[in-house]
């Protein structure tokens, strides 16, 4: 199915904080919807990464959070809003190896520190505001070559 | 063999408890899953680990490990230098991934 | 190296299909942090885990990991098990340490999965 240029495509998910059961089930949709549309492996790579890490942010961290995708001819920007306990320091939760995760979370393989930075590395435009005791809102761009 | 022999061998930079060189390395454990290595690792094993979290100094001098190796060039921030020099845990860093260094211990300690 | 080499060195048991022996693995990536493995560049790697979790098998996926090796004979639930067919990715199970089995594959000559 080739890109029609004046067509969005978009997909809107609910994420609930705490299920692990079905962790990835967005980025996974979105990564389909982008196979199908003859997008390039490498960038599919780069957005299903950077998506999956804010997915499971939401899951790690928040009570629910909303994640959507819009796809057009040029990139896809996915924007993720969650009602969680907020970020204090951005620029510290940035740096590689920092983490407020707790234990439990460790354990199941996550919150080595390496989630923002995997975000960013992988987007083209990242964007990230937060308010403690509101939540965190990303915007991901990640341009088609 | 010698801690000192496989921070030589792998070039592996030491970042705390260099009066410890000379500890001696039982064996090799795995693992970036801190009940897995209060698990399994064994008395004077080397334990290698991309995880750089503050607990890991308490792991490795709960299960009396030979030291750690933290792997990929991992940061390390301050706090857990400062806890590994107190507690005379010998931390040291590579560039290489676990991987990789464990392929090379396994050639130099069972070759 | 083949998916076969690699369950022979291991004397792992496999939950694949029979062609899916054949393929080929170019590198491994040794680890229980799934952001680490997401870090590095995995197309056609093998991924040698402690971690039994779903996600591990979401993680895979995303990050085109071509198979799984379960150490120290950890099962994962049935859940996972079923997953990982549906998404078509083979795993392996070790009796040996993440160490051990990397050890052996790296003697054999697989390198390892590079950064990006």
């Amino acid at each position: 199915m080739p890109l029609n240029t004046n067509e969005i495509t978009e997909g809107d998910f609910q994420i609930i904080g705490g299920n692990f059961t079905n962790a990835g089930e967005a980025s996974m949709q979105m990564k389909a919807k982008l196979t199908e549309l003859g997008i390039d492996e490498a960038t599919i790579r780069r957005a299903a990464i950077a998506t999956f890490e804010a997915e499971m942010n939401v899951i790690i961290y928040a009570a629910a959070g909303r994640l959507r995708y819009y796809i057009t001819a040029h990139n896809i920007t996915i924007k993720l809003e969650d009602m969680g306990p907020g970020i204090e320091n951005i620029e510290l939760a940035m740096q590689e190896g920092y983490s407020t995760a707790p234990d439990w979370v460790r354990e199941m393989g996550w919150g080595a520190g390496m989630g923002l930075p995997n975000m960013k590395k992988n987007s083209d435009e990242f964007k990230i505001d937060s308010v403690v005791g509101e939540g965190t809102s990303v915007e991901m761009i990640i341009n088609f070559s | 063999m010698k801690l000192s022999n496989v921070v030589e061998k792998l070039s592996l930079e030491v970042k705390t408890g260099k009066n410890n060189l000379q500890n001696n390395v039982t064996g090799v454990y795995i693992s970036d899953l801190l009940s897995d290595v209060m698990g399994n690792s064994k008395d004077g094993n080397i334990w290698i680990t991309l995880q750089t979290h503050l607990n890991i100094v308490a792991v490795a001098g709960l299960k009396n490990l030979s030291g750690i190796i933290i792997v990929g060039n991992r940061q390390l921030q301050e706090d857990v230098l400062q806890k590994a020099e107190a507690e005379k845990i010998t931390v040291m860093s590579t560039p290489l991934t676990a991987f990789e260094v464990a392929g090379k211990l396994y050639q130099l300690l069972n070759g | 190296m083949t998916l076969k080499e690699i369950a022979d060195l291991l004397e792992a048991d496999v939950i694949a299909d029979p062609e899916d022996l054949n393929i080929t693995i170019k590198n491994a990536c040794s680890a229980d942090m799934m952001s680490a493995v997401l870090y590095y560049h995995t197309p056609d790697s093998l991924l040698i885990t402690g971690l039994t979790q779903p996600h591990v098998i979401r993680t895979a996926e995303i990050a085109g990991i071509k198979s799984i090796v379960f150490v120290l004979d950890k099962k994962p639930g049935a859940e996972i098990i079923e997953l990982a067919k549906q998404k078509k990715i083979p795993i392996l199970f070790t009796r040996f340490c993440m160490y051990t089995a990397s050890g052996k594959l790296y003697e054999a000559g697989l390198p390892g999965c590079l950064f990006k």
